[in-house]
């Protein structure tokens, strides 16, 4: 502090460094209150078996996960093979995030695809966007497969290869 | 200071201690209002006595509300609509106040533009006037939200959304303006704080600004005339009051205002009665359901402008992706309105209708402005969505050209 620095100097500089240390946290304060709570972090995982839920190939089933939908579609065999499929046994199933990448409507199938009635994007089986705004395919969901039974909210080995081949493709 | 030696138990005693005559002349009966306007002018004081309808309104209203998924819907469709004794027109007063201002903001706005009301002195009445319009839309959203119908929710998670930047996938900034992974309690909860505190406080402090932004320099004119306030004072003080260009704001102009704000409140408590359906939209009377998308989702009248902008690009354009254009853009209407003063290079105040380049722009922009409004409102598939594409196009032409018109205008009169 330089010799010119007088009393009423020091006691605003002072106080500026209070003001800012308090005014840095009651806002970390404020950013942590709105945050999503632990008890909702905490019922963010579902679990789906594949081999209970009746799926017909060629429909995709819709499942709530972390208050979104989830789109399960067992492919037909007329229906293209994707890297991005699921593949169990002989059975390959696209599994997505059902919400439009756009602004976030809920698509909804028709025929041979996922059409979104907010903007009008498209999305085929494989879940890839074919028209309108859509900048992406539909997101693939963190999971992890355990035989037929799908578990939500983990990231597993078949999720992450899906996610790759997604972007590749 | 003097020392005040009357009772303050006083008539006169209060009025030394208070000053209340020194402020009623500043802000009623020595506040200046040019002679030369017309109804246009009126707007001010209609937008203050319908936010007036809307607190009034809204306290009722919150007396029996509940900010709960479970308790909000029936809170409003049950409790206030069939049990409360007027619950209804207190739901609709406030549901067709909140769509009536908008149209009042916009004639307020269009006039100001009109007229050049936003330079060379009146930059920060425009500014805080377009704070108080940014300040009324979230309040708007907000308030959508609270019915918790169909509608409430899927706007909700169409707007939040917009801070994913497309992303859904992205842990941050969404889930945080939400509280949660989707549109949920905590997002009700949060938004209804916003709602009847945090927004109305942010309104009633830019309603102060905005009045203290215009008091100095004083409102604008028909012909646009730079009026010597004090000497027009003076002539009318004196008198002189045919010859004096001023009329003092209270008793003179705001007798006028009010056959205006009488002529408007017949208008809106014949909606509030005979025709509140346009601002109950029927799909909102489903609750709200996470997992169904209504077949179609359009916002309120007053946003569908710029909704159309969001979803006009519907193509990819020199590899950029139709989506990130369509947010580009949005976010360039809700913005571009605020620098107006600094987008018009004319360095003359004077009406449109003075400036025949702006002019012919006004007319463009209005006509504009209604066709994406339109076509905001339908199905954006066929022929539907090329027209949004062109009216969105020509919405950022026209700002694009905006400085170049004005100055051209400018040049012809031989002011540049």
């Amino acid at each position: 502090m330089s010799n010119q620095t007088n009393r009423r100097d020091f006691l605003g500089m002072s106080f500026a460094a209070i003001a800012a240390v308090g005014g840095i946290a009651s806002l970390v304060g404020m950013k942590r209150a709105w945050d999503p709570l632990p008890s909702v972090l905490a019922a963010g995982f579902t679990t789906i078996d594949l081999s209970k839920i009746n799926l017909v190939p060629g429909t995709p089933q819709t499942f709530a996960w972390r208050g979104k939908p989830i789109f399960i579609l067992e492919k037909t065999s007329d229906m293209a093979k994707f890297d991005g499929d699921l593949v169990i046994a002989d059975k390959r199933y696209t599994v997505a995030v059902g919400l439009c990448t756009h602004l976030g409507c809920i698509p909804a199938w028709n025929k041979d695809k996922w059409k979104c009635a907010c903007h009008g994007g498209a999305f085929n089986a494989n879940g890839q966007q074919v028209f309108g705004p859509p900048p992406k395919p539909l997101v693939i969901p963190p999971f992890t497969v355990n035989g037929t039974i799908l578990t939500f909210g983990y990231e597993g080995t078949e999720s992450k290869a899906m996610i790759k081949a997604r972007v590749q493709g | 200071m003097a020392e005040i030696t009357e009772s303050f138990f006083s008539a006169d005693g209060l009025e030394k201690r208070l000053n209340g005559k020194k402020f009623w002349k500043v802000m009623m009966t020595e506040y200046w209002i040019p002679k030369d306007i017309n109804f246009l002018w009126a707007m001010g004081v209609v937008l203050a006595t319908t936010f007036a309808l809307l607190i009034i309104s809204g306290i009722f209203l919150l007396m029996y509300y509940k900010p709960d998924t479970a308790l909000a819907f029936d809170s409003v469709n049950y409790t206030i609509m069939q049990e409360v004794a007027y619950g209804w027109l207190f739901r609709h007063m406030h549901g067709v106040a909140a769509s009536v201002v908008f149209l009042i903001i916009y004639i307020h706005m269009f006039t100001g533009i009109y007229y050049g009301s936003y330079k060379k002195g009146r930059e920060m009445i425009w500014i805080s006037g377009m704070l108080l319009f940014v300040a009324f839309s979230a309040e708007g959203f907000s308030g959508y939200m609270l019915p918790w119908g169909q509608m409430s929710y899927w706007a909700a998670a169409v707007i939040t959304n917009l801070f994913a930047g497309g992303s859904l996938e992205a842990y941050g900034l969404v889930e945080w303006i939400r509280g949660g992974f989707a549109v949920g309690d905590a997002t009700l909860t949060r938004f209804f704080m916003l709602h009847v505190f945090l927004l109305p406080l942010i309104i009633i402090k830019l309603i102060v600004i905005h009045f203290y932004t215009l008091r100095i320099p004083h409102i604008n004119n028909q012909s646009s005339e730079d009026i010597d306030y004090d000497a027009e004072a003076e002539k009318y003080l004196a008198g002189n009051k045919k010859e004096s260009k001023v009329v003092p704001f209270w008793p003179v102009f705001l007798s006028k205002d009010f056959a205006v704000l009488g002529l408007f409140l017949l208008f809106y408590f014949y909606l509030v009665f005979f025709n509140y359906n346009f601002a109950m939209d029927p799909v909102n009377f489903d609750p709200a359901n996470p997992m169904k998308t209504p077949a179609h989702i359009y916002p309120e009248w007053y946003f569908l402008w710029s909704y159309e902008t969001l979803r006009g690009p519907f193509f990819d354009i020199l590899g950029m992706r139709a989506g990130d254009i369509g947010l580009i853009i949005f976010a360039l209407a809700q913005g571009i309105f605020l620098i107006f003063p600094f987008l018009d290079r004319d360095p003359d105040i004077l009406p449109a209708h003075k400036r025949p380049k702006f002019f012919i722009w006004f007319w463009v922009l209005i006509i504009d402005l209604v066709v994406l409004s339109i076509y905001g409102k339908l199905p954006p598939t066929g022929a539907n969505a090329w027209v949004g594409f062109y009216a969105t196009t020509v919405f950022l032409l026209l700002w694009i050209s905006l400085p170049f018109i004005t100055k051209s205008d400018a040049k012809a009169r031989g002011a540049l």
